[in-house]
């Protein structure tokens, strides 16, 4: 059916509330951008240096966490809130494989206490992401098995219901099976935490962590082969078919439910990377340590525009930078910057529900 | 041993009775046109061939072989291939692609690139057109993307539900002579269309359909000249 469009713009309620409520905002932000930049510069470009390198970190792993949500939204229409734990499961799995390599001892002449772990750094943490990623993604294909097939064909709420069951017991799981304390990610001496590279930046020295560096060169190539699988092999093409209609993917000979499967698959496995890397750049792992940024990389989702795949990319790196540079920026606490990810995304759902990368094309324009 | 034999079907949507027995037979070679007034269900039969909708009761054998085991993804690569109402193209994907996904069940190459060769040698507009998204094809380009894609699965049984819907006289012209030419080149061809007096035209055989059930089967050329159906379907008074 047409959209039936009001007649020509016709000014309701709600659009002045809107535009209130942007005018407000915008000239709030001029006013604090003046104040910190021109009227009382508070921070040295070193400090703003900091705060973009960290956000670049962080967004890169909400990017890699975001295009599990978008991906899953695309082919099923809907929010895999257990996504968040995905990724908490499979930081689990890099904990487990650093623990488990740092208690094989590995001696040699100059060092009999050398460990596995100090011994092949490279190879640990290679074995660190296998491990990561595959339970991650293995959870990913039984998620979508135990609680979301079953349920093809009821009313779009109900899945979503599902999925904060989902994730509620995967949270409680996790509790149940490793505790409820924090614990410490066990890098490699040479992924030590804090130290890295250091730049000279106005006059001091801003550092670049290796564990940082190591996080965003990941994503990279993740996002990269991601991108590739989805536009450029038989698989991405099927997805991309199921994503627009079910029935006529069918038509072509095209497998659905394996198609949604490994969908999950792979949304998992990316969100298992995300995870051995939030572990290995921040440290600590327990059984809630998916959910913030489990909902952060939702609002980067819907920042990009749900269902966009560059979008996800674009918006998980938008909104780790916005994160850390808005404390400042703003003036406020820097407790406070989950307020900013969140403001964002009630914004957005007020001022873009598609996203501001703008709309995909829809299935209704044929 | 007929092609495709349809034994008495029912199938449903919910509670909706909407084949309330359905029986028709399909023999290599012909071009079958099922007509019939909106809402009879025509679509359904076809989906119900295709394994889409699937029939509560009843039997579907395609070569003597029972479909009902098999679901809509594994009766494509048993010959089968539809061309669905409304066209169903994959708007966000190029033409290219569109035709791709149509030989998705297959990995012959050399086979592949001449049967896409046939494809733009009946559309060289598609040709043209490889590296644009689909959805911004006129709705007649779609409809050649569509047939083409379908017969990238090389069929032996090619459904087609009203090819011809909402294209102009001079493509709907253009469209039954592709069915004939791809009916001569060996593709049996079940046609569902509103536009019943092409489709008499053009076919062997005809089922009226009329609320779920047959209720008259003949020649092209008798339907033709039968005169309920050219009060009902034909408007000749
Ligand atoms: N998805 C559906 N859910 C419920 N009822 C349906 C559905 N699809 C079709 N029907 C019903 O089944 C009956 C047959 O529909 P069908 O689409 O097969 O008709 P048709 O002959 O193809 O009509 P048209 O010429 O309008 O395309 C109709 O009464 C229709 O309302
Ligand atoms: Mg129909």
């Amino acid at each position: 059916m047409p959209n039936v469009k009001p007649p020509a713009r016709r000014v309701t309620t709600y659009k002045i509330v809107q535009g209130i409520i942007g005018v407000v905002l915008a000239g709030y932000l001029i006013w604090r951008l003046f104040v910190v930049f021109i009227a009382n510069p508070s921070y040295g470009p070193d400090t703003w240096a900091r705060f973009a390198i960290a956000g670049l970190i962080l967004g890169s792993v909400y990017a890699l966490v975001a295009i599990g949500y978008t991906l899953v939204y695309g082919i099923l229409r809907m929010i895999n809130f257990a996504h968040g734990d995905i990724m908490m499961i499979g930081a689990f799995g890099g904990y487990f494989v650093f623990e488990a390599l740092k208690s094989i001892p590995t001696p040699t002449l100059a060092d009999p206490e050398l460990t596995f772990l100090n011994a092949h750094p490279v190879l640990s943490v290679i074995a660190a992401f296998i491990v990561g990623v595959s339970i991650a993604a293995l959870s990913g294909y039984f998620l979508e098995k135990i609680a979301y097939r079953p349920l093809r064909g009821a009313p779009r709420l109900v899945p979503l219901i599902s999925a904060i069951g989902a994730s509620i017991f995967l949270e409680n799981a996790a509790q149940l099976l490793f505790g409820a304390q924090r614990r410490d990610y066990a890098n490699p001496i040479v992924l030590t935490r804090g130290e890295g590279w250091g730049i000279p930046i106005g006059g001091s020295n801003v550092i670049l962590t290796y564990t940082g560096v190591l996080t965003v060169v990941i994503s990279t190539l993740i996002m990269i082969a991601l991108y590739l699988l989805v536009m450029r092999t038989r698989l991405g093409r099927s997805m991309r078919a199921v994503s627009e209609n079910k029935q006529v993917a069918a038509l072509m000979g095209i497998d659905v439910d394996g198609v949604i499967s490994r969908t999950f698959i792979i949304s998992g496995a990316l969100a298992g990377a995300a995870g051995v890397m939030w572990g290995i750049h921040l440290g600590l792992v327990y059984h809630f340590v998916g959910f913030i940024p489990g909902i952060k990389a939702f609002t980067a989702a819907v920042l990009g525009g749900i269902g966009n795949i560059p979008g996800a990319m674009i918006g998980g790196l938008f909104l780790g930078l916005v994160e850390s540079l808005g404390p400042a920026g703003l003036g406020i606490n820097f407790q406070l910057k989950d307020v900013i990810a969140f403001g964002i995304l009630v914004l957005v759902l007020i001022f873009r529900p598609t996203g501001i990368i703008g709309e995909v094309l829809t299935e209704e324009k044929v | 041993m007929a092609m495709l034999e349809v034994k008495d079907i029912h199938t449903y949507y919910g509670n909706i009775h909407a084949l309330k027995g359905i029986s028709l037979t399909v023999e290599q070679g012909e071009i079958v046109t099922l007509i019939g007034s909106n809402g009879a269900g025509k679509t359904t039969t076809l989906r119900s061939i295709c394994g889409l909708q699937k029939p509560r009761t009843g039997s579907i054998q395609l070569n003597g072989e029972d479909l009902n085991s098999y679901k809509a993804h594994q009766i494509v690569s048993k010959g089968v291939a539809m061309v669905p109402e409304g066209r169903g193209i994959f708007a966000r994907l190029t033409v290219a692609e569109n035709l791709d996904l149509g030989a998705y069940t297959r990995n012959d190459r050399t086979a592949i690139q001449e049967d896409l060769e046939r494809v733009f040698t009946i559309f060289p507009r598609l040709k043209e057109r490889q590296r644009q998204v689909a959805g911004t094809l006129s709705g007649g380009e779609q409809q050649m993307l569509a047939t083409g894609r379908a017969l990238m699965t090389r069929p032996r049984l090619l459904l087609m539900d009203e090819p011809s819907m909402g294209l102009a006289p001079v493509l709907v012209e253009a469209i039954f002579d592709v069915i004939k030419a791809i009916n001569k080149e060996g593709t049996t061809i079940l046609l569902v269309e509103q536009n019943a007096l092409m489709a008499l035209s053009i076919a062997h055989r005809g089922y009226v359909i009329q609320t779920g059930q047959i209720v008259l089967q003949d020649t092209a050329a008798n339907l033709k000249n039968n005169e309920t159906v050219q009060k009902a379907y034909l408007g000749i008074e």
